[in-house]
């Protein structure tokens, strides 16, 4: 299959996604069911992601960032838009085309306990993958990749034979990535995956992201609610409000100087955790709550809650504007 | 003056078949007049059981508070009936727990449920309890109080649910608010709304507050003192300033390490404690922390090192400062 022109990807992209929608359907009536309305998820989604780098992706629940990653390995199936891995236009494969890419492209979830079987032993969850792919090779050779396995995320081989309900928190996620590394993805697709940590724990979770990035030379998409926890992994972020980036950016870039009022909101409501700071910190607690996402979409999603909404904000969409791979910002403050 | 709480030895333990767990060991602080205390600690630090400890809420079994004393306002709340307690649960001391959905009644109007404690405390008419219903739900910024009196708490999002909690806690005008991990099922923006909303109509009734928290930027952004648990046990207390400033237990600075924040200027790494949190099943022997300390020494693995004075209002629990 030839991807459209539009979505060739640079040699080194391993993912573009444009204009990527995903509405999930409203039905009413219990024997003639019709559709109601739209639950526009993802609601036009444009970025690429480089070889190597790591995308962060922020926004709170219901902006759509976890519907993205879902939609990228082809787990919800997109309304509309073009997703291409690796050179490969995805976006209208079904399971069984996808399921060599599979290898390629894995996923880590927030719910290290909820995504582990709790009646199979670590080693057989870390083979799964290998054997579902049919590449699990001689016994010997399938224990020794195991073993490779949970050194690298920190485990001791040893534990091979423990369930889940054996470990803490942290030791669970690393099986998680212990068992989406396995088969040498080269793009892992990171739900929350430090949300329910304890914060002593998240530093070391983030930290062996970090290490294996650099190991293994993976691309990740890190998809998180804290703007403190991705700055420590991204190369670029990404801030979702309702469906859609409303600003990317270079991390530091973004941290130094927010553009979108909804950036400087999100940055503005985390605490910092330095007393004398905080007291200091001037404080613009952005009001009211994100607007549904099945409504119609007049103006800008963000103006009735934005300090800088102007009346043109009320009936016009901006669109994300800026220099590709560098910064754009969807606002009219800064078209 | 007395402290508003002093809270003295307390000891709740739980029993199951596996057998028993001391979630919250020995823990004394006192509480002053209108002040914020935060307690802090990361999941199993016993800050949650503290807490419902002193409103008498744990489920015994398989529960039990097994020692200690919970003076408030100069009466231990631990000797009370059953009525005794629940006339100062929501009156002088007011709750809000982390789900709110849980603590509401999905069958009852938001009005009835806001009134309810002012005419079961306060004596006051039902048609006189809902006139200040809808003043309280005015004061927690609820748009359109009066017609929202007749809505249910499905039809409310869940920071408005906050909301009608923090209207209900401070409907009877406590001198004390226990809020435990009030905003931690919240959005970022919507949890700065509410702890502001909580922290101004504290300041407001002159109810002192305990916010119960595992986010060290809220404890910065709100608390004037700040007790830290591991393992049940109180590991430092002191002024936030001063905590945050010269933190002295090997574990509070290591809390202070491994926290990602927005403000350094480079994205270094961050600084993990190693090792898993503490199993209270099977702790060790000398300190609980001992295992990921990276000062320890050998007398820590054989005694358990007491909470002690190492400054005015500064306590720690470390044999390095004993």
């Amino acid at each position: 299959m030839q991807p459209p022109a539009s979505t060739m990807p640079d040699a080194d992209d391993i993912l573009r996604v444009e204009d990527l929608k995903v509405h999930f359907p409203i039905t009413r009536g219990a024997v003639f069911r019709r559709q109601a309305g739209a639950v526009r998820a993802v609601d036009g989604v444009t970025f690429t992601l480089a070889r190597g780098e790591t995308l962060g992706v922020v926004g709170e629940s219901g902006c759509g960032k976890s519907t993205t990653g879902l939609a990228i390995a082809r787990m919800v199936t997109p309304t509309a838009g073009r997703i291409a891995f690796e050179g490969v236009d995805i976006t209208d494969f079904d399971q069984d085309h996808m399921r060599p890419l599979r290898r390629r492209m894995q996923m880590v979830y927030q719910d290290p306990y909820g995504s582990l079987n709790p009646r199979m032993k670590v080693r057989d969850i870390i083979a799964e993958p290998l054997e579902v792919h049919g590449i699990a090779g001689g016994r010997a050779a399938l224990k020794e990749r195991i073993a490779a396995s949970m050194a690298m995320t920190g485990l001791a081989p040893a534990m091979a034979d423990r369930y889940p309900h054996e470990f803490s928190g942290g030791q669970r996620q690393r099986i998680g990535i212990a068992r989406a590394l396995v088969l040498e993805p080269s793009l892992v697709i990171c739900d929350e995956p430090v949300s329910a940590l304890d914060v002593s724990i998240q530093a070391q979770i983030v930290n062996l992201f970090v290490d294996l990035r650099d190991r293994l030379g993976l691309s990740y998409i890190f998809i998180a609610h804290d703007l403190a926890v991705v700055r420590h992994i991204s190369h670029r972020i990404a801030v979702m409000y309702l469906g859609r980036i409303v600003e990317i950016a270079r991390r530091d870039d973004l941290y130094r100087d927010p553009l979108h009022p909804y950036t400087k909101a999100l940055m503005a409501a985390i605490p910092i955790p330095d007393p004398e700071l905080e007291a200091t910190r001037p404080r613009q607690i952005v009001q009211g709550e994100p607007p549904s996402a099945t409504g119609p979409r007049v103006g800008c999603a963000f103006h009735r809650r934005c300090p800088a909404a102007m009346p043109r904000c009320a009936q016009e969409d901006p669109v994300l504007m800026g220099t590709p791979g560098e910064r754009a910002v969807a606002c009219h403050l800064h078209d | 003056m007395p402290a508003l709480l002093e809270v003295r030895g307390l000891t709740t333990r739980f029993r199951s078949s596996g057998g028993t767990v001391t979630a919250v060991d020995d823990v004394s602080f006192d509480v002053a007049q209108g002040e914020t205390l935060a307690i802090v600690g990361e999941s199993g630090s016993g800050k949650s059981v503290t807490a419902l400890s002193i409103l008498r809420l744990i489920p015994t079994p398989p529960g039990r508070i097994e020692a200690g004393q919970v003076l408030f306002e100069g009466q231990d709340l631990l000797t009370l009936d059953d009525a005794g307690i629940r006339a100062i649960r929501g009156s002088r001391i007011g709750m809000i727990f982390q789900e709110p959905m849980s603590s509401l009644n999905p069958a009852l109007t938001i009005g009835l449920q806001v009134a309810e404690p002012i005419v079961e405390h306060r004596g006051a008419t039902w048609r006189d309890a809902l006139t200040r219903a809808r003043g309280l739900l005015d004061r927690v910024r609820i748009p359109d109080a009066a017609q929202r009196l007749a809505a249910y708490p499905h039809q409310f999002s869940g920071g408005m649910r906050q909301r009608v909690m923090i209207a209900m806690a401070q409907a009877c005008e406590p001198t004390l608010t226990i809020a435990d991990e009030p905003t931690t099922a919240l959005d970022v923006t919507v949890q700065a709304q509410i702890l502001d909303l909580l922290k101004t109509r504290s300041e407001e009734t002159g109810s002192a507050l305990v916010l119960i928290t595992h986010d060290l930027g809220v404890v910065a952004r709100y608390a004037s003192r700040v007790a830290v648990m591991y393992a049940g046990r109180i590991v430092e207390i002191a002024p936030a300033r001063r905590l945050y400033r010269t933190p002295q237990h090997p574990y509070t600075r290591g809390l202070m390490q491994s926290v990602p924040r927005l403000d350094s200027d480079t994205a270094e790494r961050l600084v993990p404690i190693e090792g898993q949190p503490p199993d209270l099943g099977r702790l060790p022997q000398g300190c609980a922390f001992a295992p990921r300390c990276r000062v320890v020494m050998p007398r820590c693995r054989t005694e358990r090192p007491v909470l002690a004075q190492i400054a005015d209002n500064h306590a720690a629990a470390c044999f390095h400062h004993a």
